[in-house]
């Protein structure tokens, strides 16, 4: 059920109030902290957008490497075998296990990437403006820190492999350099997403619907 | 889905017609405001432009989340030294607590790997209950909560997104089927623990409504 909207929406910025994003209790414009939570208080975040690519490049840098070297090394009697996150998931698809091979996938390689484009996407958008509702993109940006996390499942897959496949010499397993530079993707991207003030998102719309139209 | 049960305040109904400051409620996420009316027990207030959930209260929340969360930190202590995985294959086996898997990593100089995966996986989860344990025990039996318990409240709902326990439950399954051929895999007492710990977890914050956390907060001291 939607409620009917009769003008564009108040915000507390154009009420001259500054809101408290951590327990959502508005105060003057200018306050600095708030007084129930004890939050910092900004009604925008200057520096989201900086903040947004720097975290963003990070990740991005990190997730190459992760890619690159092997995520899992596996020493059996007859061999030694090393595998990256892509190769891992084809082996998997070979021994039959289609629907866990999906989800290394997804978990590994769609979800990294689709958020490296999500979240460039908003940042641009929230400067230069997009054609895109802003309630699309705010629930874009509401997929994009729901399931960032989840790109760590790897990581523990990797943890939970080393300390269980400790058989001497029958079967050893040992994280590889990319479980680390992996990890560190996701936290970045993570951090960037976190980073991102969604209010911007809204920003520019609202002015252009309270321009007078002619 | 109950959609608002707070008013929006139009432009041109004067400057806020009156309201008091503490009567307002802005949304975090995209900064729109209203006048705060507390929804029935189980309704949820919604922002009408970003749908972000505002105010979810939830009958005898208070009590609830405390007896969760002390089932949780009793299940999680548990879970930490009981094997949680055991292998075997060609007559030599291993078994696994979660503890060795949180350090698994420590083995091959990836000590920083170690410490991030026991964070995750044990110590903030574990933090994050102490932390709400300790913001909602004085507001449930009605005493002034005690004087930490804004940073403490703040502090969880920071620690929220690195919180992994589910995610980890999930690994352990994909983990099973990667070395299925290897070898052969068991799982142990903890294992179920964990399992029913994130099942918790999960309803736990369903009850977690943290405007009212907030507001039931005000009177504590400074």
């Amino acid at each position: 059920m939607e409620i009917a909207r009769k003008g564009p929406s108040l915000t507390a910025r154009a009420a001259g109030l500054v809101a408290c994003r951590t327990c959502a209790r508005v105060w003057p414009a200018g306050t600095p902290r708030c007084g129930r939570c004890g939050a910092h208080l900004q009604s925008r975040d200057t520096a989201s957008l900086q903040k947004v690519w720097a975290w963003w490049l990070a990740g991005v840098m990190a997730y190459i490497p992760a890619n690159l070297y092997p995520m899992l090394v596996t020493d059996t009697l007859v061999e030694h075998h090393a595998s990256t996150i892509v190769g891992g998931a084809v082996e998997i698809a070979h021994h039959g296990s289609y629907g866990i091979a999906a989800i290394i996938l997804i978990a590994s390689v769609l979800i990294p990437m689709g958020k490296f484009i999500a979240i460039a996407y908003l940042a641009l958008s929230a400067r230069h403006g997009s054609r895109v509702r802003p309630g699309r993109r705010h629930h874009l940006y509401e997929v994009v820190e729901f399931i960032g996390r989840w790109s760590m499942i790897d990581v523990f897959v990797v943890a939970i492999l080393s300390a269980l496949v400790q058989l001497s010499s029958v079967a050893q397993i040992t994280p590889g350099p990319a479980a680390l530079t992996f990890a560190a993707s996701v936290i970045f991207t993570m951090l960037s997403a976190q980073s991102f003030d969604s209010r911007l998102i809204w920003d520019r719309d609202r002015a252009d619907e309270r321009r007078p139209s002619t | 889905m109950n959609q608002i049960d707070s008013t929006r305040l139009q432009q041109g109904s004067g400057p806020l017609a009156g309201a008091r400051l503490e009567d307002l409620i802005a949304c975090p996420s995209c900064d729109a405001l209203y006048l705060a009316r507390m929804p029935a027990m189980g309704e949820r207030a919604v922002c009408a432009d970003c749908h972000e959930v505002l105010i979810a209260p939830r009958a005898k929340a208070g009590i609830r989340i405390l007896m969760l969360t002390l089932a949780m930190l009793i299940l999680v202590t548990a879970a930490l030294f009981f094997p949680f995985l055991s292998i075997s294959a060609a007559g030599l086996g291993n078994r696994a607590s979660l503890l060795d898997v949180a350090l698994s990593f420590q083995s091959s100089h990836m000590v920083a790997l170690a410490l991030m995966t026991a964070a995750m996986i044990v110590i903030v989860p574990l933090l994050r209950m102490l932390l709400i344990f300790y913001t909602l025990l004085p507001v449930v039996f009605d005493r002034q909560p005690f004087s930490q318990a804004r940073r403490a409240f703040r502090w969880s709902n920071a620690l929220k997104p690195w919180a992994m326990a589910e995610i980890f439950a999930l690994g352990c399954a994909v983990a099973l089927v990667k070395v299925a051929d290897l070898a052969q895999i068991g799982f142990g007492p903890a294992f179920w623990m964990f399992s029913i710990l994130v099942l918790i977890a999960i309803l736990n914050d369903s009850y977690l409504c943290s405007w009212s956390v907030w507001k039931s907060l005000e009177k504590a001291p400074r």
